[in-house]
This record gives C-alpha cells, structure tokens and sequence, in this order.
C-alpha cells in the first residue's frame, strides 16, 4: 500500500486557478465518494482550503494512483489536465507523510506557524470518516499528523511570537510589564486599529480600557463595547499617570503627546514603565519620549519591524519543527512496515501452533497407559520442535521487513504457508497495536 | 577525594555554559533544558565538594580564598535553584551558569592545600559570619545578574530592534521585580554579617571595629546597597537606573574583595 498526494497551494497556483479546484466543505462528500468508487483508490482524504487544494489517497500503484488523482481532479472540475499539470505538485510514500506532517503544523503555510491549518486538516480528515473513505492507513497517518503538530507547538516556539501588528504591540506589553493583569489601557482617538489592540490587549488580562475621542458621543460607544470609561478629549493629560498603557489614533496634526508632559507623569508614577502605541498618521506622540526613562514608544512602523523580525525568528523555529518531523517519519514508516510483517508472523505462528496441538491430541489418542507426566514431555518435546522451526524464519521477517524489499519476504512467506491474513485480523492488530 | 568532586564540578558548570551558549544562539528550549539539568548535577557534586573538603579539613572549609570562592559560587546556585523552583525562570540558567564556571574556575587556579586555622580564628562565629557574609554575596550576585537582564532587554525594547535575545529574556517588570526582592534578601544578610564579624573580632583581637580595609569596604558596600534600597523605596528608582546601579555596586563588592585578597590586608589576611 502506498501513500500517494496530488496537490497545489499558493505556492504553485494563482488564486484563481485555486479557486477553480476547489472543493466546497458542503458537497464534499460526493468527490470523496466519486474518488474512491470510480478512480481506484483505496482510501482518499480531500482538504480544500482558500490557500490550497490537496487529494490524499492510498494506492496499489504509485504511477497509476497520481495519474489517477490527477484525472479526477481534472473530470470533477472539468478542466483538461494540461492546463492544470503545471500547477500540480505531488508527493509519494516518505515524502507525502511528510507533506501532511509539515502541512498540518503549519510549515507549509503561508504565515509560517499558522494554527488554523490545523483545524481545516483536522474538518478535511472528519469528512472522510464520515463519508467512510478513512481506512487504516489514513487514520493512522492523520492521527499521526495531527499529533505531530501538538508536539511541534509544544516543543518550538513556531507559533509563539506574533504575526500581526496587534497582536505584536500585545506582546511587546507582555515583555514590558509581564502579565497584563490589572493594568490599564487608555485609547485617544478611534481607529479600528486600536480597537482590535485594545480587544487583545483585554483579552490578555488588561483591567481597565479609558476611551478618549474628540466626539464625546463615539468615546460612549466604543467604551460599551470594552465595559470600558469614556472621558472627554480634553481630560485625557489628567489620566495618563493612570495607564500603563496608552494606544494613540487620531487624526490630530500634531503631537498631542509631548515630552514635558511624560517627565511629569513619569515622575508621578514613581517610574512605573508606560508603554504608548501611536498607529497614527501623522503621528500624535513626539517620538522624544521614547529617550525618558522606563517610557517605551512604538510607532506602526516600528511594530511593523517587530512582526517581522518575528517572521524570521519563526524561520529559526521551523528548522527545529523540521527535526522532530525527521523523527516522527521514522517512527511512523516503521509501524507502516511492521504493519505486514506482524500479522503475517502472528498468522504463522498460529498456523504451526493448530498443526502441532492436532498431531500431538492424534498421537497420545493412540497410546495407552500414560501419565500425565509423560503427556508433559511429548508436549513440551512437540512445542520445542515447533518454536526452533519457526525462530529462524520469524526473525528474519522482522529484520527483512524494514528494508526496501522487506514486502517480497513477506510476500513469500504467505505464499510458501499458505496463510490468509484476513483485512479484518490487520485492522484488529493494529488498533491493539497503537 | 574533595578535589576529584571539586573537578566534577568544574566539568559540569563548564558543561553547562557551553550548552548554555548554544541555546542563546539557535534559542530551542530543549538546550536550556539539558544545561539545567547538567547545573543540577554541578550543584550536587558541588555540595558533595564542600561536604567532604568539611570533613577532611575537620573545620568549616571556609578559611582561604579556594574555599572561599567555591562556597560563594555554591551559594550563588542555591538561590539560583531556589529561584527556578518559584518561578521557573529557566533562561537565568544561562546567565548562572557561567557566572558560577567564572568563580569555580578562578578557585581552581588558587592553592588548594587544607591549610590549618590561625588559633585566634577558631571560634563557632568563622562558619556562621563567613556563611552570612557569602549568602548575602549571593543575593546580590543574583541582583547584578538581573541587572544586565534588564539593561540588555530595555536596550532592544528602546532600540525597537528585537531579535536574539529578546525572545529568550523575561519582561522587564518581572526582572526588576525579582532583582529587588533578592535586595531585600541580601541586605539584611550583609548587615548581620557585619555583626557577626564586629563580635567575632571582639573575641579574636579584642575590638569590635578595627577599620581594617575588608571592614571598611563591607561599609561602603553596605552604604551602596542601603542607598539602592532607599532609592527603590522612596524615590521611585526602578528599570534602568536600578539596574545599572546593581551592576555597580556588585562590581565595586567584588573588585574590592580581590584587590583586598590580592594585597592580603587587614586581619581578613589570615585566611589567606
């Protein structure tokens, strides 16, 4: 059995090319359906993202499976398959598990590190259990994938420093007073900026939001939506000493934050740091007080710097989340192999073992006058013969089953006993198994 | 035998600096991890020198300056452990690390002879004053190590370039915090090991205060340090000035520490 993919992402294809492909979450269950009835395919799984459009299939053969998946995609969306191949990537056995590991945590994305792949896999992997094109393979290899990108989160910091400049000034807050529980935070102006930064900022733990807005009517409304205090304008220098954090966004042509200003409120708050976020333009806080001491002024393009040294540092995060990958696919590819190799040796065993009893339960019906002690050492004497017999060959099996020809071995040695390793016998290996 | 666990120790801290070095430069936490661990095991073998160095010595190995300068690096790893428990600040390892390998190997260059106590020494107050004395060393040890935290966080706070460090450093409230409660710590140590060592020098030569210069800098560092505790508390010093003046004045204890040892004046001499 053979892990074959077909794909493309922003990576390969333009959006409308993607969008051409794409199948809705709604109606999936058809392709799905189409794809294993009609195409050969043992078991499939479709995820279909705005930033990707990739078929996950389980095959007898490789060259035929991609061809396959290749034409399926072109018959569903009817488009001709030389206008698509261009746009199309694939993957096979090794590599394509580890498509679906490094896809899942979010390394092939194009915010590296991003979460919500995780659960547009997770949704894609459901619906094939619900449209029961899941098998063996493909429940393991997800469950597999998915555990993969937990441990990456948990392991890296992929996903750890922010992406977006709301986010970023939320984090620069953090490195500044540590936990944001029981601060405050005042917005001057109204920008939807600042909104999202103070809705962040909230949500991290920050007490108490003091709206400032030139209309007085806008400061009530938007302080509603944040439980928070609306002041008029022209008092806002009388709480600065009151907030750790100020978020500045108004349309006021000039500084209204000035340095004189700061000295005092510093010197007021015994040196407490305050962090300023001015996203205005022009901007409304003289970058001069970024020079007093414990005061810290970000500007947008300065936390616009900040997101991408963040970027980078994620690129840094991805190499380690590549090594664990690395090593969850050697784990994965030998529980693939051993797979084959287990239950053909368990099959084995049982077949020998049913010969044995049966001979050794004709022969004493055949013989008189002996003890039970007796009976014990025809016994023992049948089982030793039988378990040096069989040694040799169960060892080799496990030792051929890891290397490449390991399938021919086992292959023969199903031929050579006879022995039918039922489907459902695996399945039931397996589910113990893991 | 306390030399063969004294190299132990070596090893290990030397060990953990250089892991320590790796995760500050590629900042995967497995490697912070393992320079922990390997702390860890310097401390017990660290703890194993000084029990044993006790024993075959018969007496506090706190006399000449080898044993001095190791029981101080101990020490500055109890508290750095007593600190990682609490509050699982595992980057400090980083910077504990080669501090400790700093003072441990520093010992290692200095004779290491179990030499025999001057009578006039021998009293229960040598342990009870040294051991103050280097606990309160400590402390301020750690407040020099959150102090230069602090200044390189802040700096790339300032400078709006984040990057290396930043990611791996803690905020800057929570060092400023930690940096003033190991102040707290440390300053009454200081002060009543002043103390004990006016009393101990009452018993021995017979004055309490003999303005020998290891008395009188412990002085002066006791002024700076009741000056950094003043100005925390009343006006308002923190952040930067804080910690700058932490750095200096753990600077100013050490430098005239040495260049007493090295000149080997006053009545501290002895220990020599």
């Amino acid at each position: 059995m053979n892990l074959i993919i077909v794909g493309l992402s922003h990576k390969t294809a333009p959006v409308e090319i993607r969008e051409k492909l794409s199948f809705p979450s709604q109606t999936i269950g058809e392709p799905l359906n189409r794809l294993c009835t009609s195409y050969g395919i043992n078991e499939g799984v479709i995820i279909s993202t705005c930033n990707r459009v990739e078929i996950f299939a389980v095959t007898r053969d490789i060259e035929k499976g991609l061809w396959q998946l290749k034409r399926f995609m072109s018959d569903y969306h009817n488009i001709p398959i030389e206008g698509l191949d261009e746009h199309l990537y694939t993957y096979t056995s090794e590599d394509a598990a580890r498509h679906i590991f490094r896809v899942a945590s979010g390394l092939d994305s194009m915010v590296l590190g991003e979460p919500q792949i995780f659960g547009q896999v997770k949704d894609a992997y459901g619906y094939a259990l619900q449209h029961r094109t899941a098998g063996v393979i493909i429940n393991k290899l997800f469950h597999k994938a998915f555990s993969v990108a937990k441990r990456i989160r948990t392991e890296t910091k992929i996903g750890s420093s922010a992406v977006s400049i709301s986010y970023a000034a939320v984090e620069l807050a953090k490195k500044i007073f540590g936990t944001l529980e029981g601060k405050s935070v005042m917005l001057i102006g109204a920008g939807e900026m600042a909104e999202l930064a103070a809705k962040h900022l909230l949500s991290n733990g920050v007490q108490e939001i003091i709206v400032a807005n030139r209309t007085y009517e806008r400061a009530i409304e938007m302080a509603k939506g944040f439980n928070g205090t609306p002041i008029m304008f022209r008092e806002f220098p009388h709480y600065l000493k009151r907030v750790d954090i100020v978020i500045a966004s108004t349309a006021a042509p000039k500084y209204i934050i000035r340095p004189e200003q700061i000295d005092e409120v510093i010197k007021e708050r015994k040196n407490r740091s305050m962090f300023f976020i001015d996203i205005s333009v022009p901007r409304n806080v003289d970058p001069l007080i970024n020079n007093i001491d414990n005061i810290y002024l970000y500007n947008v393009d300065d936390l616009q710097g900040v997101v991408e040294a963040n970027m980078k540092e994620r690129a840094k995060e991805a190499k380690a989340a590549e090594v664990i990958i690395d090593e969850e696919i050697k784990n994965f590819y030998r529980w693939v192999k051993s797979l084959d190799v287990v239950p053909t040796i368990v099959a084995l065993k049982k077949k020998i073992e049913d010969i044995r009893k049966g001979e050794v339960e004709k022969a004493l019906s055949g013989l008189n006058g002996l003890q039970e002690k007796d009976i014990q050492v025809i016994d023992a004497m049948t089982k030793a013969i039988v378990n040096k017999i069989v040694h040799d060959p169960v060892t080799h099996l496990k030792k051929e089953a890891n290397k490449v020809e390991g399938d021919f071995y086992i292959e023969a040695a199903r031929r050579l006993f006879d022995l039918n390793t039922e489907e459902v016998e695996v399945e039931k290996k397996i589910e113990e198994g893991s | 035998m306390n030399i063969i666990f004294f190299y132990i120790t070596v090893i290990a801290y030397l060990f953990a600096t250089f892991i320590s070095i790796i995760y500050l430069i590629i900042h995967n936490d497995k490697f912070i991890g393992i320079a922990n661990k390997v702390i860890l095991a310097g401390f017990a073998s660290h703890t194993l020198t000084i029990a044993s160095r006790w024993f075959e010595a018969g007496r506090a190995p706190f006399v000449n300056l080898h044993e001095a300068l190791s029981l101080f690096s101990w020490m500055v790893v109890v508290i750095y452990l007593l600190i990682f428990l609490r509050h699982k600040l595992t980057v400090l390892g980083a910077f504990v690390a080669p501090f400790a390998l700093l003072l441990i190997i520093t010992a290692s260059f200095l004779p290491k002879e179990i030499i025999p106590l001057a009578p006039a020494l021998e009293s229960y107050w040598l342990p009870i004053h040294v051991s103050l004395a280097f606990l309160g060393n400590a402390f301020f040890a750690m407040t020099f190590l959150f102090g230069i935290m602090y200044v390189i966080q802040e700096r790339y706070l300032k400078s709006k370039k984040v990057g290396g460090l930043y990611f791996l450093l803690p905020s800057l409230d929570i060092v400023d915090e930690l940096s003033y409660r190991c102040l707290t710590y440390g300053f009454p140590l200081l002060t009543l090991a002043i103390i004990t060592g006016a009393i101990w020098a009452e018993y021995a030569w017979g004055s309490y205060w003999s303005w020998e210069p290891r008395q009188t800098w412990s002085l002066i560092t006791w002024f700076l340090y009741a000056a950094l505790i003043h100005g925390r508390l009343t006006v308002g010093w923190r952040g930067r000035k804080a910690a700058i003046f932490s750095i200096i004045a753990f600077l100013i204890l050490v430098g005239s520490f040495a260049i007493i040892k090295l000149f080997s004046w006053g009545a501290h001499a002895v220990f020599r």
